[in-house]
């Protein structure tokens, strides 16, 4: 283990990030200074102090609380929509690599389709018809994210089909389903997991530009983005506002880029050198 | 490129009319001044009573003949003039942002390839990896407060000065350029980072090839061998990538121009968006996938141009 992680040190950096911030996101409650939702009329726009390590917003709500808070919504978003995603890129691209033929080239053809569009245009128009509450940004994120996962199943799936191994099942009349999820499945993990871990970069990266513009998690409820979009509109008082959950954003999606990396580097030993 | 144009329209088509609500024009349930004959001979006029593969039966006829139909906004313009008025500003912005793209990752890319594992490759990895995390939007938001409020050197939003009639051609076009300066940049950066690193790890792929081994130990030397030998070879596979690249650049086109108030087809699409004006959306999520389309069909072709092994091969 520390063999591993001395060979690949962004597994090491990358990980202790994820895991700090996720610890913080569960402890919270525990954590938290102040309630993040509670108004203090009498501290409002205070800059950052020893009382307000993170200092105040517009409703004199502690920033540094609603931070930790924020954690949790956006990595929540993070956790689900990637969950969604996997789950429809994974049966996707299982069918399609595992049976081949038609059924394989109609499924590649609508996944190049949906490739075709603006994601961003596709989640905006849907989340402004379906009013942005939290559960239906998870799912639009989810439901426009899943091509990747989808191309990349298929390509494992496809290149394990051939193997003897997988062959020997078939003859012994394994059925498909349990095929897929017994033998091919568990081969073709590691780059579906660096897929999975790259995605929720992407998706709280998603959910910040969507609240930036006004449709991401709704207030009172902290998201990172939804912070950083009060301080969008008192940027020329309150840099406090827009600096911190910036760099929340910044190094919760780093966090999870070079975890994401690492894992590659150690699960693809041609990149290895 | 028939069927996938089909599908576009049948998925911007669903995507719209499987939403739950209607349009503003027609949403007027609490509004006390419109009783609801006047409702239904709204829906009426605007086709919305009929049902779903009757509309979009309609929209698909008038679409092969390039009508998009008129907006449901106040004005009641044709949607194809909303959009060509509002299309420059965007394929402006994102063609400067490829370019920029191009000429700052490639470069950067290829010496830090060549220089691996240096002083320099580590410091463009750590600007990549940030490159990649930073929210775009965060990075303008502080470019704006940095440049543009604190230091005054560049105009932090909209294309044109006040003064824009007062001044010469000249002075117009450099107007112009400093307006467009933040907003290029801030489109640019998250391919700028995944381009040169892309750039890069091809490189590498390439050098370790068995054609430069040979090259090497016939005693090419290193410069030849990195800028003649190698370097056209690693540039092929980021035509694909450009391509790629596209429906990225026309979606972020939204923050981008909500961020700096520049009247491009993002912001318009974000305005049709939040007043329900069905046939402006499905109009613009179309043509942000046709040029996507036509986008990948120019790599594709270029890629079969660049590459002799597809040149020479398809003559046989």
């Amino acid at each position: 283990m520390i063999g591993i992680l001395r060979q690949h040190p962004l597994i090491l950096v990358g990980g202790s990030i994820v895991a700090s911030v996720a610890l913080l996101a569960l402890l919270a409650p525990w954590i938290a200074p102040y309630d993040p939702t509670d108004i203090d009329v009498s501290v409002i726009l205070m800059p950052p102090s020893w009382q307000h390590w993170c200092g105040t917003d517009t409703l004199g709500r502690d920033v540094f609380s609603r931070m930790l808070f924020g954690a949790r919504v956006s990595l929540a978003v993070g956790f689900v929509a990637v969950g969604i995603s996997m789950l429809v890129g994974l049966v996707l691209g299982a069918v399609a690599g595992y049976f081949g033929g038609r059924i394989d080239a109609l499924l590649m053809r609508a996944t190049d389709m949906v490739l075709c569009f603006p994601t961003f245009f596709l989640i905006l128009a849907v989340i402004a018809f379906l009013e942005p509450s939290i559960w239906n940004i998870m799912i639009v994120i989810g439901l426009t994210s899943w091509m990747g996962v989808a191309r990349l199943v298929r390509a494992e799936f496809l290149s394990l089909s051939g193997r003897e191994f997988v062959l020997a099942a078939q003859s012994l009349g394994v059925a498909p389903v349990r095929m897929m999820w017994r033998y091919l499945l568990p081969n073709a993990m590691g780059p579906i997991l660096v897929s999975a871990i790259l995605g929720v970069a992407g998706a709280v990266l998603v959910e910040s530009g969507l609240s930036f513009l006004g449709l991401g998690v709704q207030p009172p409820n902290p998201s990172w983005g939804n912070i950083l979009t009060d301080g969008k509109d008192n940027i020329q008082i309150a840099w406090w506002l827009s600096v911190y959950p910036g760099m929340a954003i910044l190094t919760t999606v780093l966090g999870y880029n070079l975890l994401g990396e690492g894992l590659r580097d150690y699960f693809d030993p041609k990149l290895r050198s | 490129m028939i069927p996938l144009l089909f599908g576009i329209t049948m998925i911007s088509f669903g995507m719209m009319h499987l939403a739950p609500g209607e349009p503003s024009v027609v949403g007027q349930e609490f509004n006390p001044k419109v009783s609801s004959q006047d409702i239904e001979r709204l829906r009426s006029y605007y086709g919305l009573d009929q049902p779903l593969y009757v509309q979009y039966w309609h929209w698909l006829k008038k679409l092969a003949v390039l009508d998009f139909g008129q907006s449901f906004s106040a004005d009641g313009r044709a949607v194809l003039d909303k959009i060509a008025e509002r299309i420059p500003v965007t394929l402006w912005i994102n063609v400067l942002a490829m370019l920029l793209i191009i000429a700052i990752a490639i470069p950067i890319g290829v010496a830090s390839a060549v220089r691996r594992d240096s002083w320099f490759d580590k410091g463009m990895t750590l600007f990549v990896f940030v490159g990649f995390a930073i929210p775009s939007f965060w990075l303008g938001l502080l470019l704006m407060i940095g440049l543009g409020v604190n230091l005054n050197w560049l105009p932090i939003s909209g294309l044109h000065d006040y003064s824009w009639h007062q001044m010469g051609f000249w002075q117009q076009q450099q107007d112009m350029l400093k307006h467009l300066i933040m907003p290029v940049f801030i489109s640019a950066i998250g391919g700028l980072a995944g381009m040169s690193r892309f750039m890069r790890s091809g490189m590498l792929d390439v050098i370790r090839a068995d054609y430069i081994t040979t090259a090497r130990a016939m005693g090419v030397s290193e410069r030849d061998i990195h800028y003649r030998l190698a370097l056209k070879n690693a540039l092929l596979p980021i035509i694909t990538l450009l391509g790629l690249s596209i429906p990225g650049l026309i979606g972020g086109s939204v923050i981008v121009e909500q961020l700096f108030s520049l009247p491009g087809m993002g912001q318009l699409f974000y305005e049709s968006v939040l007043s329900r004006d069905y046939p402006l959306v499905m109009g613009i999520t179309v043509i942000g996938a046709v040029l996507t389309l036509l986008g990948n069909l120019v790599a594709d072709l270029s890629y079969a141009w660049a590459d002799p092994r597809i040149r020479h091969g398809n003559r046989s």
